[in-house]
């Protein structure tokens, strides 16, 4: 089966990019099976089901980081998606620029609005730099020449395809989706490809007060390196 | 790659009916207008143009260059694509400085040096505007006018492209006529998407678009373009009556039917 992870940041347009993707893939006869994660809300999957008539899921990660909960769930969705032979198609949060979703092995598709300021490339880490596809959306409502410039940011941050898209309209995404159809099935064991950050601090814990002094673990202050408080 | 030849091929319109005009070629140096009404369908079909629709967009158009379906290297490379579409968006997102801006767009087109460049279209996009765009500005400070002006620019001469896609340049706040002029100094495919007489009938073709669809294709006779060069005419006094009353002089009606009177002579 295949595994296809996609991220991005919020508003950039994953659902609608993915809701194209499906529509196609579904024509060309593919079974495809959909899960959302998210932190607190999201009715992504009623419209997967009602709409497309896949099976589909959602997973509120509350108190949990969405892509550390991604990791916790993502095994038994694909043992869900394996047992009614469909391939699986995972939209994240896209809220954390630290961490990215994508499993070796997987296809990461990073999705990137082409209004979103032309420095994104560089702020966004992993999520682009892991990735194995950019999908820039809303090409319709910039310039052709920034575009292009903002293509080149990308491929500055990261060493990846860029496909530029307008998804409301559904152009560009028949190249998207022949990306997805040359995508190679999952082996195990899955295997996250990049190192998440510190997840668990006093913060993380609920310490809620500002300034290093309050705090334990991995700190640092506003001029000095990370350096280690504790037991 | 030369280019020699682009070719659309119809396909429906958003009533889903075919296309009345199944197939527009067009050869070097011949300019093409899409003329409409608001909504009836020429901003989709040089988007279609622009983006070598493939029967993938809702229009199901597709685009030929040499009589061939276009390379996907066209899409995936800037420096290899032969179009450059100026939208009609008058304001840039980025907030970056135009120097900047040049500089990159310029390494990303492959157009030799970035230095020569840059100034090359300061020097071309400053003739179209009324106060000059100054390089230190970011991009975001630029008026829609000094927008419009750098992307025909940015086009021309960083895109040395060979077919050239303008969305209603008149809309731009731009010298026109004088753009107009400098463009046609460069041998490529120019098409106009256009509610300007001048630039209808200064071209080869005009398609008529309605419903989303290209109703008709006209080629411009002898007579149509003498009428042409008229309405150009008449525009300069237009365009002169404006200079001079947005420059604070005051006008008289005496002098203002000297100046009808000329119109009615030509």
């Amino acid at each position: 089966m295949k595994l296809i992870m996609c991220a991005g940041p919020p508003t950039s347009g994953k659902t609608t990019v993915l809701r194209q993707v499906v529509r196609r893939l579904l024509k060309k006869g593919r079974r495809l099976a959909y899960l959302k994660v998210d932190v607190q809300f999201a009715d992504e999957d009623e419209l997967f089901r009602n709409e497309l008539g896949i099976p589909a899921k959602k997973v509120y990660s509350g108190e949990l980081c969405p892509d550390h909960a991604s990791v916790l769930v993502l095994g038994d969705a694909v043992k869900w998606a394996e047992e009614q032979g469909t391939d699986l198609i995972v939209e994240t949060a896209g809220l954390c620029l630290r961490c990215a979703p994508y499993i070796d092995g997987s296809l990461g598709i990073v999705v990137l609005e082409a209004t979103s300021g032309m420095n994104l490339p560089r702020k966004i880490g992993a999520m682009l730099t892991l990735a194995d596809i950019a999908v820039v959306t809303k090409i319709d409502l910039v310039s052709q020449a920034e575009r292009e410039v903002f293509r080149a940011n990308i491929l500055d941050a990261a060493q990846i395809d860029v496909l530029e898209a307008d998804a409301l309209r559904g152009i560009g995404i028949d190249r998207l989706v022949r990306r997805i159809e040359r995508a190679e099935d999952i082996k195990r064991p899955l295997i996250l490809k990049g190192s998440p950050p510190v997840g668990t601090c006093t913060i993380c814990a609920g310490k809620k007060n500002i300034g290093w002094e309050h705090h334990f673990g991995v700190l640092r202050t506003l001029d000095s390196d990370l350096f280690y408080r504790g037991e | 790659m030369e280019i020699k030849k682009i070719t659309i091929l119809g396909g429906y319109g958003r009533n889903g009916e075919k296309e009345q005009v199944d197939q527009v070629d067009l050869g070097m140096g011949e300019l093409l207008s899409v003329v409409g009404p608001t909504g009836s369908g020429k901003t989709a079909l040089i988007n279609d143009i622009g983006l070598f629709a493939d029967e993938d967009t809702p229009s199901r158009r597709r685009i030929l260059i040499n009589d061939a379906a276009p390379s996907e290297d066209f899409l995936d490379d800037p420096a290899k694509n032969p179009i450059a579409l100026i939208t009609q968006h008058t304001g840039f997102l980025s907030d970056m400085k135009v120097s900047h801006f040049l500089d990159i767009h310029a390494r990303v087109r492959k157009r030799g040096n970035p230095d020569s460049v840059v100034a090359d279209i300061l020097d071309f996009a400053n003739q179209l505007t009324g106060e000059p765009i100054i390089l230190d500005s970011t991009m975001t400070e630029l008026s829609g006018g000094q927008s419009r002006a750098l992307l025909i620019a940015d086009a021309v001469i960083i895109g040395n492209s060979p077919i050239i896609l303008l969305d209603e340049i008149e809309n731009a706040g731009i010298n026109l006529t004088r753009a107009l002029e400098m463009l046609r100094k460069y041998e490529k495919i120019f098409i106009f998407v256009t509610h300007d007489p001048r630039i209808t009938l200064s071209s080869d073709y005009r398609i008529v678009m309605k419903g989303g669809a290209m109703q008709d294709a006209i080629t411009t006779s002898p007579e149509e373009k003498r009428i042409g060069e008229k309405v150009t005419d008449m525009d300069k006094i237009i365009v002169g009556l404006r200079d001079r009353i947005s420059s604070g002089e005051h006008m008289l009606e005496k002098e203002f039917q000297a100046i009808m009177e000329l119109v009615w002579l030509t």
